[in-house]
């Protein structure tokens, strides 16, 4: 009895909660929430107007100073990352490809593989992994180092000394990234379509290299690559303005960089997340 | 302000006026940390403004070097606003040149480094036509033997230099330090005291020319000599006390806090 009426009391709690309206606390964490995000779209939005301005305007200032600085960025968001970039290609191509002809193979669609590359690999997994894990590498080493010099005092001295923060920390990271991604991502590609051929060989696949790279080739258009080129190129940017968004934008303490670490490489995760789908809908489109 | 100046003399150029200038904390900027400021800098002086801790003094230097805006009143350097100093207003703001307590040097660049980065940056000059210029002045700081070395790896007393070295290597015409002698050794401050006087003479290393100064510290004793100007802050006013026989004979409390000496039990 005395469990039936437990029960029954629960029931009777649900049920009320079901009817009665959001409690002004969970209400206000939604406001709160929400307003937050709007002001961080917001920030973000003019970080990036604001750093294309000072690219625009200031291209010309300091090139001595400015273009070493983004040839290091450049190296560091690209060329040193090749050799984790060699692996990730592999088992990429090696994991489509064993997964592809697995199921190809049962209803004859062999010759359908180099379509299914193109497919996941060029205008998806390709663009998309390479930019995580730039921004897994690369982004979070941005946070941390432009929040501790933001902490330690070090922009107010770039300001004191009449040089813009803006064009000194963030237009090398912001063009160094972009070209990173892009290069990374072409190479990822490439890695992973050379070796699903060579994954699909060694399962005894019958399909010679040339058809192989003939289908391939038929399967991509020109849209393809400017979709590629462009999609790329935004993720580096967007991933450099987020990153160095949530470093540089407002005054940290040492001890919230952690923190704001965490914040801004979720963020970089969702803002690739919504401009692969902006993409999706430009391919459909397409 | 010019009182002991030849009154048949032209007057001298002020460089900074301040006019009822309101100074709020540079990290909480609803909290005012100095009210009611007037202050006039002419070209050649050597100001020394004395403060116990949290009495506003790093708030006035960020003020006076145009980092930050001033809450209320007029303040003018090189007879501009710097509140709108912008790229086109970057001749008038590189003509100050400014000492940050804690010597704030770039983690990522070595001493010559940074102390060579303003000079690269304004002058877009490679690291090999910015060498001659920095070595010298290295020199001249006696950092050579640090030079390659980043500010981790290097004392604060040097690394302290360093920014001093970096703040002259534009060769400003108005120096702002900001407590510049605190928790130095007893040789560097000794230094300082003696190239920052040589400094308001005209040193020869920068033709010879006289430099303003302003100087914020919590102790007058090692500012005694020369042609100085003194002034204090106290209960949220900027108080002039004129040369340091006046700062010597004052009979306020809080200048007597920072001459060190022994004050009368309260009756």
């Amino acid at each position: 009895m005395q469990k039936h009426w437990n029960n029954a009391l629960h029931l009777a709690e649900k049920q009320w909660l079901r009817r009665a309206p959001l409690p002004k606390s969970y209400s206000d964490y939604l406001g709160r929430k929400l307003f937050l995000f709007l002001l961080t779209v917001q920030g973000l939005g003019a970080f990036a107007l604001i750093t294309l301005g000072v690219i625009l305007k200031k291209h010309n200032v300091a090139r001595n100073v400015i273009h070493p600085r983004m040839r290091q960025e450049t190296v560091r968001a690209g060329v040193a990352l090749i050799p984790m970039f060699s692996f990730v290609a592999l088992a990429l191509g090696f994991l489509v490809i064993s997964q592809t002809v697995a199921v190809a193979a049962r209803f004859g669609a062999i010759d359908y593989i180099g379509t299914v590359m193109v497919t996941v690999i060029v205008r998806e997994l390709g663009p998309l992994l390479a930019a995580v894990l730039v921004l897994a590498r690369v982004g979070t080493a941005h946070v941390i180092e432009l929040g501790t010099a933001r902490a330690m005092g070090e922009v107010e001295s770039l300001e004191a000394l009449g040089i813009d923060p803006m064009h000194y920390l963030i237009v090398p990271r912001v063009i160094g990234m972009s070209l990173g991604v892009f290069s990374l991502t072409v190479y990822l590609i490439l890695g992973a379509l050379g070796s699903g051929y060579l994954f699909a060989f060694l399962q005894d696949v019958a399909l010679t290299p040339g058809d192989y790279f003939k289908e391939l080739a038929n399967s991509l258009t020109w849209l393809d690559f400017v979709l590629l080129a462009l999609k790329a190129t935004l993720f580096g940017f967007f991933i450099a303005i987020v990153t160095c968004y949530h470093g540089l934008a407002q005054p940290l303490r040492l001890e919230e960089v952690s923190r704001v670490t965490v914040r801004a490489v979720t963020q970089g995760i969702i803002v690739c997340v919504l401009i692969d789908a902006l993409f999706i809908v430009l391919y459909l489109l397409g | 302000m010019n009182e002991n100046k030849d009154s048949a003399a032209p007057p001298a150029e002020t460089l900074m006026q301040m006019s009822g200038v309101t100074v709020t904390a540079m990290r909480d900027v609803s909290f005012i940390v100095l009210e009611d400021v007037d202050w006039t800098v002419t070209r050649g002086e050597f100001w020394v403004v004395g403060g116990p801790q949290h009495s506003g003094k790093t708030d006035l230097v960020l003020l006076a070097a145009g980092l930050m805006p001033s809450f209320q009143g007029s303040y003018e350097i090189f007879g501009k606003d710097p509140q709108t100093f912008g790229e086109a207003q970057l001749a008038e703001r590189l003509r100050v040149g400014t000492v940050q307590e804690g010597g704030m040097l770039f983690s990522h660049l070595t001493l010559a480094e940074n102390v060579s980065l303003p000079l690269r940056y304004h002058k877009n000059l490679t690291p090999g036509e910015a060498d001659a210029a920095v070595k010298a002045l290295l020199d001249l700081m006696e950092l050579t033997p640090l030079a390659a070395v980043t500010p981790a790896n290097v004392a604060a007393n040097w690394r302290h230099r360093a920014v001093l070295a970096r703040a002259l290597i534009l060769q400003p015409e108005l120096l702002l330090l900001d407590n510049p002698l605190a928790g130095l050794a007893a040789r560097h401050r000794f230094w300082w005291r003696n190239f920052l006087d040589e400094l308001s003479r005209g040193h020869e290393f920068f033709g010879g020319q006289p430099m303003t100064l302003v100087s914020t510290t919590d102790d007058f004793r090692p500012w005694q000599g020369g042609p100085k100007r003194f002034a204090i802050l106290r209960d949220k006013k900027f108080i002039p006390l004129g040369a340091w026989k006046e700062v010597e004979a004052a009979d306020d409390p809080a200048v007597k806090e920072l001459l060190s000496v022994q004050l009368e039990p309260a009756t």
